[in-house]
């Protein structure tokens, strides 16, 4: 019973005090005539959403597929450059710092080239989506690569194993964990990439809506797209988590 | 002292012969100075040798030494995992170059892959090898039940017993039916019991096996126990200080090490490997 308790009390925390802070917010508002337009009560930014909802879900549509396009094609770009990194050494003297190099660019900053470059519309969006994924992506796949325990090696050396069958057999298993973490990373940025892009240029999207909504003081709205950027951003999250422990089922 | 003791000890120069020109056609390896340094320059380290050896065909051969006594650079060096720096290696005749089909390693720590079941480790040798799959499926089926593994083999190694998990790197290491087995201390990582318990099975295997295998321990009981003939190392750089006929008899079991021979075998290399090499 004591112990029962303990387990639901512990499950019910993390809820609990989001709720505690909703109610200390909604307080906080009325107590001391905060205006709307600074910081709007959740009751405000609620009434708005509805109002505004199918324009609030038009936009998460258009902000998703941005994010899971250019996750995808990151993941497709840096898959087979992280293999040619990880079986030629001259790939790897080549590129990697090369690469490496980039990934200290902040990608953010290119975002008002990528305009220039493409004009308004989808697909600026989705390269700079693409840019923010596809670094933390490569770096983990060929770190997982090389993640080989040296005794695993040994076995695979005894047996002659060719370099294929050493990479089918052993670096592709052994790499699977750092793929997920990359993409883990990588979904979180996607996002962000996502709603900068929609910053610099953009016609539509959360994150246009926020900038259109706090130009206009309209904040609950920009409150509510930024709570709804929250949620894709956990749920696409818990997404690839959700696929790591399907595909990953053992323990190192 | 050596020479001194009744028991039936071989120098290591006695048996091989000097020079590395061809001998007997049965040894399995044979060592003709073999040396190895690690690192070069002023911070070089040497590890192993200069060491001659032969290894018969069929026979079981434990390496007992110290920790650091370039033992298991011994074993890697037979692999072909590592190359020596001086010297000449042969396997059945042949230069050794490089690792072999012929010669399956039980490692030190299991090394199972954790993603794979317990037969798809077994399996392992045979798909590397292309092995034809309906025979070597059928000797991995025959292998897990010879080890008590039979209703595991579907299971993923971290669900496994350390036992367990050296008899599955057991099986994978002979699926391929090698003819010379190294073992790199496999029971290293097992508690005493279990490691007691292991070695008598292996040594069981073993002779229905029929194989040549070289064993490298710490734990002199073990290396009698299995050997037909142990050999005891010195310290860093590793040499050969004792090279001795195990003349028990055949299958041998827990009762073996109470036999006045185990006993007498255990003392004279117990006291070489307590007594410090003097130049």
């Amino acid at each position: 019973m004591d112990t029962s308790w303990k387990a639901i009390s512990a499950r019910a925390a993390t809820p609990l005090i989001y709720l505690v802070l909703t109610i200390l917010w909604e307080a906080g508002t009325r107590v001391f005539h905060i205006p709307g337009w600074i910081l709007p009560a959740p009751t405000a930014i609620f009434t708005m959403a509805k109002d505004w909802a199918p324009e609030l879900l038009y936009n998460t549509y258009v902000t998703v597929r941005e994010t899971i396009i250019g996750f995808v094609l990151a993941l497709v770009l840096s898959l087979p450059l992280a293999v040619i990194i990880a079986f030629t050494s001259t790939a790897r003297r080549l590129l990697y710092p090369i690469l490496l190099g980039l990934q200290s660019v902040p990608k953010v900053a290119l975002a008002p080239l990528v305009i220039l470059w493409l004009g308004i519309g989808n697909w600026p969006k989705i390269v700079i989506v693409v840019l923010v994924c596809f670094f933390p992506i490569l770096v983990n796949v060929v770190a997982g690569f090389e993640a080989v325990p040296k005794p695993m090696m040994d076995l695979m050396y005894s047996l002659r194993a060719s370099k294929l069958a050493i990479f089918r057999r052993l670096r592709a298993p052994i790499a699977m964990p750092h793929l997920f973490t990359g993409c883990k990373i990588a979904i979180t940025f996607a996002v962000i990439g996502a709603v900068i892009g929609e910053f610099v240029a953009a016609q539509e999207g959360l994150g246009y809506m926020i900038l259109v909504s706090t130009a206009q003081s309209q904040t609950p709205l920009a409150f509510a797209a930024i709570i709804l950027l929250t949620f894709i951003s956990i749920a696409l999250y818990y997404a690839i988590e959700f696929l790591e422990k399907k595909f990953v089922t053992w323990h190192p | 002292m050596m020479g001194g003791h009744p028991a039936a000890i071989v120098s290591s120069a006695a048996r091989t012969n000097a020079g590395g020109t061809r001998s007997s056609e049965t040894a399995a390896i044979e060592l003709f100075g073999v040396t190895k340094v690690f690192g070069e320059g002023p911070s070089a380290t040497p590890a192993l040798g200069p060491l001659d050896l032969a290894i018969e065909t069929g026979s079981f051969v434990s390496v007992v030494g110290p920790s650091g006594c370039g033992k298991s650079t011994l074993l890697r060096l037979i692999a072909g995992l590592e190359k020596p720096t001086s010297g000449r290696l042969r396997r059945y005749g042949d230069d050794l170059d490089g690792p072999s089909r012929k010669v399956g390693i039980v490692f030190q720590d299991h090394v199972l892959f954790p993603w794979a079941s317990v037969l798809e480790n077994v399996m392992l040798p045979a798909e590397v090898l292309s092995l034809p799959k309906a025979a070597a499926l059928e000797r991995a089926h025959w292998l897990l039940e010879l080890t008590g593994l039979k209703d595991f083999a579907s299971h993923k190694p971290h669900m496994l017993s350390g036992g367990m998990k050296q008899r599955a790197a057991f099986c994978r290491a002979v699926l391929a039916d090698p003819q010379l087995l190294l073992l790199d201390e496999p029971f290293g990582a097992l508690d005493a019991l279990t490691r007691e318990e292991l070695s008598l099975e292996l040594s069981r295997l073993w002779q229905d096996l029929g194989r040549t295998a070289l064993l490298i321990t710490h734990d002199l009981g073990e290396a009698i126990l299995l050997g037909d003939r142990i050999i005891i190392m010195s310290d860093r750089p590793g040499r050969i200080r004792l090279d001795m006929r195990v003349d028990l008899p055949r299958p041998r079991d827990v009762n073996t090490m109470k036999d006045p021979r185990f006993i007498e075998i255990h003392q004279i290399a117990r006291d070489l490997l307590f007594t410090r090499q003097r130049n």
